[in-house]
């Protein structure tokens, strides 16, 4: 692409946490979601592991936090073009809702979906090995309701519609389905070191 | 239960339809925009126009992003509305706030002028189109008014008789950008200033109970943009008012 005249951009910052196209948002932490943000009581809140596996599992918020405690602390990514470093989300690992239900051989991907009816697709592989999360807590906090609270999921690897905000179950398939953005043209992946921000990309 | 129907999600309130099919290859495509002609709004707002000849035409509601490059190579790139309305052929018009300190913003309003090059790649997201089909609230603040202006002049263009009706909201007389664009579909909402005998305050249930009211057969899509904050209070008082969940579009600028 030609050089824009006179543009010359914010100051230059190394920073080899940044994927291609982002920019650090520092303090701010923008809410994009398309619905209206849910009065969903953290007794009511349930989270299911559905689809193919050996064990359909319901879990709710009491026996949620029964599981082993787990957190994430690094960066997240949005397509919008912000980033934001050194979060901390502390919740559950989802390989321990996993483990329970036992996915099926034949599971190759999942559809997160939302208390709201929300959803997003994903490989199983981007949802195992201690890379996704059900989170309850941002800092030392109650994870906020519009950042998805009481419980969102977070794939921090990939960017950060991926993280259903009310999440209320994974359904696993043998096969891949687009999920609410994704049918709307954004890409089946979204991984932010690929820029896989549109269908086709 | 390998057995059960293996949909995507169990049937829940929300399940909002993107409006339209959207085009891969559209979305796919950088493409080179010439800035033709450069109108103020208000003082912190001005609307740049764009000649795109390739321009795979857009619905109301959509967005484009927009990428400028510096010598040494640096890219900024942002999402933004589309203000103009689809017919407007082979042109984009977009309506940026000067934002405090915003690399991109800040050089369309102190460096552009005509003749400018930039690129686009767009239209983008069906979410929160309207083709022009089913009658449709709209509530934005601010420069959440942009998108939905694109919806009142297709409506306008079109002489559409599907009910349309638009709450803006804006700080002050001064600040209300499209001013003059305005007709008997739009109620204005001055949160800070407001011309002598009228009332100054927030968009409030009875604004929008006013918006609800006589609904037409089938209902309303309500369309709201603006802030995170004013995104929030306003779908708020849509359900209050008994506005479905899943009829709500919300466009959160951030």
């Amino acid at each position: 692409m030609n050089v824009t005249r006179g543009f010359a951009g914010r100051p230059r910052v190394r920073n080899d946490g940044l994927p291609p196209g982002q920019y650090d948002a520092r303090d701010d932490w923008p809410v994009l979601s398309a619905e209206v943000t849910p009065e969903l009581a953290a007794s009511e809140w349930t989270f299911t592991v559905d689809g193919l596996v050996a064990e359909e599992r319901t879990w709710t918020w009491d026996e949620a936090h029964a599981l082993p405690p787990s957190a994430y602390e690094g960066d997240i990514h949005c397509v919008t073009s912000w980033s934001k470093f050194g979060v901390r989300f502390a919740g559950v690992s989802l390989d321990a809702f996993l483990d329970l239900a036992r996915p099926a051989a034949e599971a190759t991907h999942a559809v997160a979906y939302s208390h709201t009816g929300y959803t997003t697709n994903l490989p199983l592989a981007d949802l195992t090995g201690g890379r996704a999360w059900i989170v309850w807590e941002y800092g030392d906090e109650p994870l906020p309701a519009e950042h998805g609270g009481p419980a969102r999921l977070i794939v921090p690897h990939l960017y950060f519609w991926k993280s259903a905000k009310w999440i209320a179950g994974i359904r696993l398939l043998d096969h891949d389905e687009p999920g609410f953005w994704e049918q709307n043209g954004y890409h089946h992946r979204g991984d932010p070191w690929e820029e896989q921000r549109y269908s086709g990309d | 239960m390998s057995d059960a129907p293996a949909g995507p999600a169990p049937a829940t309130r929300f399940a909002v339809p993107g409006r339209i099919a959207v085009s891969n290859r559209a979305a796919g495509t950088w493409q080179r925009a010439t800035l033709t002609e450069i109108r103020r709004e208000t003082p912190h707002a001005a609307t740049f126009r764009f000649a795109v000849p390739a321009w795979a035409g857009h619905l109301p509601g959509q967005h484009l992003m927009l990428r400028l490059r510096a010598e040494d190579g640096y890219v900024a790139q942002r999402h933004y509305s589309i203000a103009s309305p689809p017919d407007d052929e082979g042109h984009v018009e977009l309506t940026l706030d000067h934002v405090d300190g915003g690399e991109v913003s800040g050089w369309f309003h102190t460096v552009a002028k005509p003749g400018d090059e930039v690129e686009l790649r767009g239209p983008l997201s069906g979410f929160f189109a309207w083709p022009g089909d089913r009658p449709a609230l709209l509530i934005g603040a601010g420069s959440g008014v942009v998108p939905l202006m694109s919806m009142i002049r297709h409506h306008r263009a079109r002489n559409l008789t599907v009910p349309l009706r638009l709450l803006v909201s804006a700080r002050g007389p001064e600040e209300l950008i499209y001013a003059s664009e305005y007709g008997a579909e739009t109620t204005t909402v001055f949160t800070r200033s407001a011309p002598e005998g009228v009332a100054v305050g927030r968009v409030a249930a009875a604004h929008v109970a006013r918006l609800l009211a006589d609904p037409p057969e089938g209902g309303w899509e309500a369309y709201v943009c603006g802030s995170n904050g004013f995104a929030e209070h306003a779908s708020r008082l849509l359900v209050a008012a008994g506005q479905p969940v899943d009829r709500i579009r919300i466009e959160r600028f951030g």
